[in-house]
């Protein structure tokens, strides 16, 4: 018979409401910035308040936003960025999402397999998110882990992404700086697929310098960049950079890249219309998930309704209005 | 309404190389309904628990082939300790002989899984150790 | 040629119909089948029964004689006749006499061939003081720091009479520099030592996960060993191509010998390119695998392994010596096979694994212990596991007839669809750019973990059947333990002593100047890092050091994100 060993070690701290952990998440406690996350993530109405109040000591970071296909390299650019911004003595926040199974709701998440140095580990902040099922790009508690580690005093914070296709534009939305990463040696029509997220970046990183298809590659986007519809309303012309994250190579001068960025940001006042940007976005974003919350706190009568719109009873509109609680007449 | 997921961080300590349980187990449990971190091989203690607390898991689950286990869990649980992360339960899986149990338990290992567990078996486990000690 | 006329085959056909028609429809008719589908383990379909028909496909030429070309029917013409497998049983634990007090034991209890594992740190390239080494010390192999450690090691063992195995990998440049610089020293003539290097690299980055170096520099430190060593000792096998660690990460058996053949082209392309010429090096390129549970299955994958290496050989490198042609196997039980619930039930497990290799005809053997699934094997296991060689080899007459299997109608055509699937892979391999260049992109990786966790749900469910695990499972069955091997608590203390020792005593300016000029030549990809290697060694360098001294250069290697 095969069954577990299990011992009853008497350790376990009881809850602590989230007000109370708001002045430990801004004075930089690590395991209070990574519960109030979890409580933002797991959507606990009784953070909502503290979150609230944590939202007011934002603004502070340069929060980065990191995409490309998956294969590109994205996890070790961000290693790479992490060491790099963490000897300039920055406190660098990274909010890492990856798909959940679309069968069980769970997922494998991120890739700390190669945030190794121990001397890192007190400097950056590495946090690992599910998409939780939310459809269209980042989900709101992204944004809200994101909060909380700029409350924290943690800049930049890089937000680093899926990497699949269209749902990346809401990086752009999110993000001070964008930089999209491509991977040497794409075939054209990759190219052509990934032209929708080439035109959101701010800046163009080529990974895996080290490889001779390296320079082909900057020379393609460059090409397309060119030949870009330009619509562009900023005066900053996004680099093309090639680097190596096994050699190094190059990670300066997009540390150097990032930096002017953010300056130009300030400089030109392209900063402000960002974040009135962003902002509204977040509202957007924010009220079409309360709005699902809404529905699916109904959605145990679905089957109920279902049935009656099959047999002509009811009507679509009908039913969803009564799923979200609201009456007829509206 | 609260939505919350159990987190595991599924470790390998120290410099064993099997890894086939390990990932193994991390889609288990991802096929139950968990979110998982893998670290990667060749984790130190300090490694482990840095993450583990970034991540704010419910669960550490450490898989260990190479008859070390003794000492790397006992650095493990004490470095749980020293971070005042002792509400993340530390499950080890492996091969572990009987006789090495009591020592792991007096390290503040919580539960040891057998090879041979099936897949409800090692879930079930899990799912009850967190719901016992509910949502923090 | 062809073995069959084609009249006497439609014959057959007919016959093999009114047989369907008649007694086997009226069996089917009294009684179903177990099952409704029947494979091997890697998924070949298997027939009710075979018939010359299911080989009259088969050209005859394919199947040659022992020891010719193919060499499907063995490696040598009169096989076990003119000499038996080599009872090669690995051991290693602790500091380096405690292992040498084990190999006395086993040379008395009639082992015919050394081999040594390595611990974690020496395998590692980590000196037994290094922080990385915490626990792990003399734990699953002999610790080894320096020289004066491998002499320990082979303490009164005569190593021009007894061949050795070293289960080294990412290292293993530095432990052969050591152990020929010992042999030397003792004035052995170099040319007769006989032994074997795992060194391996690319089945450690899919498989075995023991890594230091990113791929293509391994790949380096083997191609420099195998020039070496072709040169200096030239009988030892400085590779033995793993499978074993493929299967053990869950791979099947098509995969275990398809991903290793794609590992020896890389390897031979590799060396081929240092200006070597195939038949130099090639006959010293040996092969290590596993026998697993599936017994025809496993009994056809060496048989078809022997025949595509010969014709990967021939045809893609155009070798002349049949010897450059001819895999030579040592093979190892199933250690995954092995449960802790009745853990007794492991021998016949093992001894049943083992005669799968002897008519699948391995070259030497290493039989598990039965308490393998507790810790390492104690004495009293070991002496089991060798006497389950004796037994095979002594008393029940299988050593008599060359490939006694061979020419079975059912065996032949399943090494030949098990050969025929593992081109498939190998062309596949070639279109996607070759093995270094997806060890790197995680390819093999990705197929060993959906194979592994695909057996996971195979055993969960219980379609795969593990006695006393998921079937015949005994409830009131303890987990009685077996008597555990004792790990030596005061072994990595003493590493350390004798460290300290040696750093005192040596010419410490010397090392770091050899250091300094060993890193030089890393930076160029077009020397042979064996020689100032060697002078390390014999300067006392510990491990530690010299593999250090590579990492400041080549950097570590980095896993791909898989799960």
């Amino acid at each position: 018979m095969i069954s577990v060993a299990r011992f009853d070690q008497a350790k376990r701290p009881t809850y602590v409401a989230s007000l109370e952990l708001v002045p430990e998440v801004l004075a930089g406690s690590r395991l209070a910035i990574a519960r109030m996350i979890s409580r933002a993530e797991g959507n606990y109405a009784e953070a909502s308040a503290a979150l609230a109040e944590i939202y007011k000591h934002t603004g502070k970071a340069h929060i980065i936003g990191i995409t490309g296909v998956p294969g590109a390299g994205k996890s070790t650019l961000v290693a790479s960025l992490i060491k790099a911004l963490t000897l300039e003595g920055h406190k660098v926040g990274v909010v890492a999402v990856d798909p959940s199974s679309p069968f069980s709701g769970g997922a494998i998440l991120g890739d700390r397999v190669r945030m190794n140095d121990a001397a890192e580990a007190n400097q950056a902040f590495v946090r690992s998110m599910a998409t939780r099922g939310h459809l269209g790009g980042l989900a709101p508690s992204t944004l809200q882990a994101v909060d909380v580690l700029d409350a924290a005093g943690y800049s930049p914070i890089i937000i680093e992404t899926v990497g699949v296709g269209q749902d990346e534009v809401e990086i752009v939305t999110a993000a001070h700086t964008v930089v999209v990463l491509s991977a040497p040696g794409l075939g054209d029509d990759i190219q052509a697929i990934k032209a929708g997220i080439l035109e959101i970046a701010d800046i163009h990183v080529v990974s895996k310098a080290d490889k001779p298809e390296a320079a082909a590659t900057v020379a393609a986007i460059k090409g397309m960049l060119a030949l870009g519809s330009g619509t562009s309303h900023s005066t900053w012309s996004s680099p093309v950079l090639a680097v190596s994250s096994v050699s190094g190579e190059h990670m300066e001068s997009l540390q150097t890249t990032l930096r002017n960025h953010w300056k130009h940001l300030q400089d030109s006042g392209e900063f402000a219309a960002r974040e009135r940007n962003n902002c509204r976005t977040r509202i957007f974003n924010m009220a079409r998930h309360l709005f699902q919350q809404q529905f699916d706190a109904g959605a145990n009568d679905l089957e109920q309704h279902l049935q009656a719109v099959v047999r002509r009873e009811s009507d679509p509109r009908t039913a969803a209005n009564v799923l979200l609680g609201w009456n007829q007449e509206r | 309404m609260s939505t919350n997921k159990i987190r595991v961080l599924v470790a390998k300590l120290g410099l064993d190389g099997h890894d086939r349980g390990a990932k193994v187990v991390s889609r288990i449990l991802r096929d139950a309904g968990m979110e998982v971190i893998y670290t990667g091989l060749y984790k130190t203690p300090t490694q482990v628990v840095n993450a583990a607390i970034q991540e704010d898991v419910d669960v550490i689950g450490v898989s260990l082939l190479s008859g070390s286990h003794v000492p790397l869990f006992r650095e493990l649980c004490k470095c749980l300790r020293d971070h005042k992360a002792e509400h993340i339960f530390v499950v080890a899986g492996g091969v572990i002989p009987e006789q090495d149990y009591e020592p792991l338990r007096e390290c503040g290992v919580d539960v040891i899984i057998p090879q041979e567990a099936r897949a409800d078996l090692i879930v079930t486990t899990i799912t009850e150790l967190v719901e016992a000690r509910g949502r923090i | 040629m062809k073995l069959f006329s084609d009249a006497a085959i439609a014959d057959l056909r007919k016959q093999q119909t009114q047989w369907e028609q008649n007694e086997l429809a009226a069996a089917l008719k009294g009684r179903a089948e177990e099952r409704t589908d029947y494979q091997t383990e890697c998924g070949i379909p298997l027939k009710r029964v075979y018939t010359a028909a299911d080989v009259a496909d088969i050209p005859a030429d394919e199947l040659g004689f022992p020891g010719a070309y193919p060499f499907v029917r063995g490696v040598y013409p009169t096989m076990y006749r003119g000499r038996p497998w080599t009872i090669r049983q690995v051991a290693g634990f602790g500091n380096p006499e405690a292992t040498n007090r084990r190999y006395k034991y086993m040379i008395e209890t009639g082992q015919t061939g050394l081999s040594t594992d390595f611990d974690l740190p020496t395998l590692l390239g980590f000196d037994s003081d290094d922080p990385m080494a915490f626990g792990e010390v003399g734990r699953v192999g002999v610790a080894i720091d320096t020289i004066e450690d491998i002499e320990r090691l082979f303490d009164g063992i005569d190593l021009e009479k007894i061949s050795v195995s070293l289960t080294i990998n990412p290292s293993a440049w530095v432990i052969y520099a050591m152990f020929i610089s010992v042999a030397e020293q003792r004035g052995c003539d170099l040319t007769r030592l006989a032994g074997t290097l795992q060194a391996d690299p690319l089945k450690e980055y899919v498989a075995q996960k023991e890594w230091i170096y990113p791929v293509r520099q391994a790949v380096r430190l083997l191609r420099d060993m195998i020039v070496y060593s072709t040169r200096v000792t030239p009988k030892i096998n400085p590779i033995s191509l793993s499978g074993y660690h493929l299967s053990d990460v869950g791979g099947n058996a098509i995969q275990e010998i398809a991903f290793i053949m794609a590992f020896t082209i890389a390897y031979c392309e590799e060396v081929i390119a240092a200006g070597m010429d195939i038949d130099d090096f090639a006959p010293r390129l040996s092969f290590f695998f596993i026998s697993h549970q599936d017994f025809f299955e496993q009994i056809c994958k060496f048989r078809a392994a022997r025949r595509v290496y010969a014709k990967v050989m021939s045809e893609r490198f155009k070798a002349k010596k049949p010897e450059s042609m001819r895999l030579r196997v040592h093979v190892q039980t199933a250690a995954m096979s092995l449960t802790k619930v009745e853990y007794h039930n492991n021998l016949m497990r093992t001894a049943i694994q083992a005669l799968g290799a002897v008519l699948g005809g391995c070259q030497s053997m290493h039989t598990n212990g039965l308490d393998e699934a507790f810790a390492i094997p104690t004495e009293e296991a070991m002496k089991l596991a060798i006497r389950t060689q004796q037994i095979i080899r002594d008393e029940i007459n299988v050593t008599s007839v060359v490939d006694p299997l061979g020419g079975s109608y059912f065996v032949e055509r399943l090494t030949w669809d098990m050969e025929q699937e593992i081109w498939k892979v190998l062309d596949e391999v070639d279109q996607l750019g070759g093995a270094v260049k997806l060890v790197e992109e995680g390819w093999f990786q990705q197929k060993l973990a959906d194979s592994a966790y695909a057996i996971f749900k195979k055993i969960d469910s219980g379609e795969k059947i593990s006695v006393g695990v998921n079937r015949y499972v005994d409830e009131n069955a303890r987990a009685l333990d077996a008597e555990i091997h004792p790990y030596d608590e005061q072994c990595t203390q003493l590493q350390i002593d004798r460290l300290n020792a040696v750093r005192a005593k040596r010419d410490t300016a010397l090392v770091q100047r050899l250091l300094k000029e060993l890193k030089e030549q890393a930076r160029s990809s077009d020397v042979n890092l064996l020689p100032k290697t060697i002078e390390l060694a014999k300067a006392r360098a510990t491990l530690g050091e010299i593999c250090g001294a590579l990492r400041e250069v080549w950097g570590a290697y980095e896993e791909p994100m898989i799960v």
